[in-house]
């Protein structure tokens, strides 16, 4: 056995073992194990790469090595011959189908094989179909691409500059790299304040350039697809790895004119989303084109490379804040202007009304007299996307920027950044809140959550231990600098108001449709998409709390276009807000026809009765009531029922939600940083989330460790990166890295819960918060520490050399491999 | 070549190509699709398995190196209807998410606690190391395992108990 030296490793502070869901399953809410762990621990989940089809064949990509280049022949006669090989797809096929373009979810076109040029390294240029997934890569050695390098646009600062490359000429009327110019907030009224502030004697205005990197969601699961076009039906079902089902065969009939009722896509176990499987990528149609001519099923999965370097990626926006201050601290307005990398195709994933997503709520959980910000998109030769990475469309760059800058102002003023932000935090009676951008914040207690996220750390404790380290680090002893970092996120999720809201025209409302069986078992469909959330486990809890029954006798069915009802899918922690919303609504629903069904039983008026302890009930009267299981085979049975009621225990629901929900969360992190070597180590991490009613508090702390663990990530070591040439250096676990056990502390969370008031169960969406809250709380941490070497910002990821060439006063340019 | 494995117990004699990996082999010869693939450069362990009773990463060892070996996947670690400890320990404390890490850190930690009953949080962490989960953040399959460690020591004592 190897000795642990346990002092180096976090983790080891909390031995406790928490045990949260030994107790029996609960009525309702309340933790309790979940339903899908019973397969995913015997090794009996079932994965798109699991499913095989009788006849089934495998196709490969083969992708551009080069960022921008003419394409001027591709020869794959040798390939065809491959004795293995089925059929060879490239972009003049397509093009005859009318297939070599797709719209994105930005309403732009993505090429999904080439045909004029390659636009960034790793596109699609063509696909081999083959017996087996080794000889499809065999093949794709076998075709002879041959390309006339162009310069790539790289820098995305310079990517509008005259006499840059054009990356889109394929677009008419496109002479440059401008995608688009968009704003939010009120200029002049912000520009007003800013220019009192700069005049004021006792008043500022603080700027910091920040940049939040370039980033993949990287799920373990790659994306993949098996495409079966039944010849005699015609009937294509499409098991591939999707967040968003239901949009996803809407987009395909739509895409390559295939009748609607003749897709079914079938999402079965998902390893992981994180955003990632919201988008339609190039291989999936390519399967689908594939089985079409080969008349047989095609299946294509991506290798990790594939993943980090050709599907979407997410932020990488170059930002610069200002902050309108008074000297003592009253934080006036804020200003931002973006630029936004896009890559080559404008693929991000946001409503449509929306094209730099929610990053409107830059105005953050503090009460501004004005605030604007604008949003440049641009072009550049690099994978296309910007799709919310567990970033609820936008809102991670969002608190990043403003958490931040928070920090840079605290800095610049010399106060305690709690204190800062204690001071300027929104008051519990200014709810509803109308921000100075617009959105209207539905709940929260901030200061109060914000107070026991500081008593839970310690903080004035580990204050002083940190002076007491600056003191002996100044005395010249070797000692490792301490930091402690905030951050305060409100989060806006639950996308959202149809009348507002949609993707590609589609409005985001989801629907739920649920049967409670003559024995008085149900069955819940939702168009929801689990990717490791634990659905089926927390929307049978919602159904079993409105109806009295157990969770155990709820089966929720999801993933299956043929079976749930329309809905967006799963993404931007819309599940619980809008799914979960739609959810209770059908299952009060159910409850109210239950009603009618129990005062007939009971030969009463159903106003007479009323819901008590999960049964209909005549009031006063505890001995007369029935149970659902009892009205459910009543329902079926020949039971008489006054006129108009067709009997049965069954409702649909739609849910359009009137507003986001506004979770919120006060974070600490303390960190220790190595001045030698720039070596980061957090040390801990307390989260305290609002996110109102916890349907199962063991799957909502589970989605926030998950969420810091990102953070860790994202913070420390995760950045794709390109060198002047659109090499990307990102294209693999070797170079991309992913936290791991070591690099996480032990997670110590802290709740409040302030409930929404428009959720029909209070509810408010966590699949994000931490993702959110959790990198400007490690980054803040990391400068707080380096103080006493000057620094005032330095850009994510804070890998060792980019913690200590900051600390020399030359922090890195972290998007570039470029010194 | 032909080779012979013993996949949980049982010989399993295929005609393979010499390149194949032996995650492939487990995943698409023999069905056994609890083992997963998820890098291609031994980072993330979503393919870990036991080769004669040690945690190797499938995806970087060839089936023809297995050949006369015993191999030990997730499908083989409950005993019938009855889980593993590790197993229920994951289901207990919410170890898992998506899942798709989860074989292979069920096969790590079964066998550190074959050579460890007792393990530190930071000696699990250890363990643990070389694979991915992006979902829990680590701290519940560090639980997870603290768990079974715990009820196996529990059931241990009762069973020696008078």
């Amino acid at each position: 056995m190897t000795s642990i030296d346990d002092s180096r490793i976090p983790g080891v502070q909390d031995p406790a073992v928490q045990i949260h869901a030994e107790a029996e399953t609960p009525r309702g809410y309340g933790s309790m194990k979940r339903k899908e762990d019973a397969r995913f621990v015997r090794g009996r989940g079932r994965y798109v790469d699991d499913v095989v089809l009788p006849g089934m064949l495998h196709g490969a990509v083969l992708r551009s090595p080069l960022a921008h280049a003419r394409i001027t022949a591709v020869d794959t006669s040798a390939a065809e011959a491959h004795p293995k090989v089925h059929a060879v797809i490239t972009g003049e096929t397509l093009a005859g189908l009318g297939l070599a373009w797709m719209p994105t979810l930005s309403n732009d076109t993505q090429a999904v094989l080439a045909t004029d040029k390659v636009r960034f390294q790793g596109q699609e240029v063509a696909f081999v179909v083959a017996d087996d997934k080794y000889a499809a890569r065999d093949a794709l050695d076998l075709i002879d691409v041959q390309y006339e390098p162009l310069d790539p646009v790289i820098d995305a600062r310079r990517a509008l500059e005259a006499g840059t490359p054009v990356v889109r000429d394929d677009k008419d009327g496109q002479a440059d790299n401008h995608i688009f110019d968009w704003e939010s907030g009120d200029s002049a009224a912000t520009d007003r304040v800013f220019a009192e502030a700069e005049a004021a004697p006792d008043q500022r205005v603080v700027t910091a350039d920040i940049l939040y990197p370039r980033v993949h969601p990287a799920p373990l699961e790659t994306c993949g697809a098996i495409a079966d076009m039944d010849p005699v039906t015609g009937k294509l079902t499409l098991w591939t790895t999707t967040q968003a089902p239901h949009a996803h065969r809407t987009l395909y009939a739509l895409v390559a004119g295939l009748p609607e009722h003749k897709i079914r896509v079938v999402s079965p176990d998902i390893g992981g989303g994180f955003g990632n499987k919201v988008g339609i990528y190039p291989g999936y149609v390519c399967a689908i084109v594939a089985s079409i001519v080969t008349g047989k099923p095609v299946k294509w999965m991506e290798d990790r490379s594939e993943n980090l370097m050709s599907t979407s990626f997410a932020r990488d926006y170059h930002m610069r804040g200002e902050v309108a201050v008074t000297d003592e601290g009253t934080i006036r307005a804020v200003r931002v202007d973006v630029l936004a990398d896009h890559g080559a195709f404008n693929a991000t994933a946001q409503p449509t009304k929306f094209p730099a997503g929610f990053f409107g709520v830059f105005t953050g959980s503090y009460d501004l007299e004005a605030a604007h910000c604008a949003v440049t998109g641009v072009y550049t030769n690099k994978a296309s996307g910007g799709v919310a990475y567990a970033c609820s469309f936008r809102i991670t760059e969002a608190v990043y920027l403003v958490e931040r800058m928070v920090d840079v102002v605290a800095h610049d003023l010399g106060m305690d950044p709690a204190e800062l932000r204690m001071r300027n935090l929104l008051r519990p009676d200014q709810f509803p809140y109308r921000s100075a951008t617009g959105w209207e914040y539905d709940s929260g207690d901030y200061p109060h959550t914000l107070q026991v996220a500081l008593e839970k750390a310690g903080y004035e404790a580990l204050r002083a231990e940190q002076a007491d380290r600056r003191r002996r680090h100044e005395a010249g002893e070797r000692v490792r600098l301490m930091g402690i970092g905030l951050s305060f996120f409100t989060e806006a999720v639950g996308a959202g108001p149809r009348r507002s809201m949609d993707i590609l025209g589609l409005g985001m409302a989801d629907g739920a449709d649920l049967r409670v069986h003559p024995t008085g078992k149900a069955v819940l469909g939702i168009s929801a998409q689990s990717q490791g959330q634990g659905h089926e486990t927390t929307f049978a809890q919602i159904v079993a709390q409105e109806l009295g029954i157990s969770p155990d006798d709820v089966e929720v069915v999801h993933g299956d276009t043929d079976l749930t009802p329309f809905g967006l899918g799963t993404y931007g922690s819309r599940s619980t807000p809008v799914s979960g919303a739609a959810t209770a609504v059908v299952a009060r629903k159910v409850r109210e026809r239950a009603r009618i069904v129990a005062a007939t039983m009971l030969e009463v008026a159903p106003e007479d009765l009323e819901w008590h302890d999960g049964r209909w009930q005549v009031a006063g009267d505890p001995e007369a009531s029935r149970s659902m299981a009892e009205i459910a085979m009543a329902a079926h049975s020949n039971l008489e029922l006054p006129e108009g009621v067709e009997g049965h225990l069954d409702a649909t629901c739609v849910y359009n939600p009137p507003n986001l929900t506004y979770p919120c969360g006060a974070y600490v992190c303390v960190v220790d940083v190595d001045p030698g070597t720039g070596a980061v180590d957090v040390r801990r991490f307390v989260a305290v989330d609002d996110c109102g009613v916890r349907i199962n508090p063991m799957i909502v702390e589970g989605q926030i460790h998950g969420g810091l663990a990102d953070g860790v990530g994202m913070a420390l070591m995760q950045g794709i990166a390109f060198d002047l040439d659109g090499n990307c250096l990102g294209g693999s676990m070797m170079d991309y890295l992913l936290p791991t056990s070591l690099e996480c502390p032990s997670w110590e969370l802290g709740e409040t819960v302030t409930p929404s008031p428009h959720h029909p169960i209070g509810a408010k969406g966590i699949g994000e918060s931490a993702t959110v809250g959790s990198p400007p709380a490690i980054v803040n941490a990391v400068i707080d520490a380096l103080a006493p070497y000057g620094v005032r910002h330095a850009d994510m990821p804070l890998t060792p050399a980019a913690v200590w060439c900051a600390a020399q006063g030359r922090p890195l340019r972290t998007d570039l491999a470029i010194t | 070549m032909e080779i012979t494995v013993r996949v949980n117990g049982v010989p399993q004699t295929r005609d393979v190509e010499p390149r194949l990996l032996l995650t492939h082999f487990l995943r698409d010869e023999l069905r056994l699709t609890g083992t997963h693939w998820g890098c291609d450069t031994t980072n993330c362990g979503a393919c870990v398995v036991r080769l004669d009773g040690v945690p190797v990463k499938s995806c970087t060892v060839l089936a023809v190196m297995a050949d006369g070996a015993s191999v030990d996947t997730v499908e083989g670690l409950a005993h019938g209807a009855e889980l593993d400890p590790v197993q229920e320990g994951f289901v207990t404390c919410h170890g898992l998410q998506c899942g798709f890490c989860t074989p292979g850190m069920l096969m790590t930690t079964r066998a550190l606690l074959d050579r460890d009953p007792d393990p530190s949080p930071a000696t699990i962490r250890e363990a643990i190391s070389g694979q991915i989960c992006r979902c829990t953040g680590y701290e519940n399959i560090v639980r997870s395992v603290r768990w079974a460690a715990e009820r196996t020591q529990a059931e241990q004592q009762s069973e020696v108990a008078p």
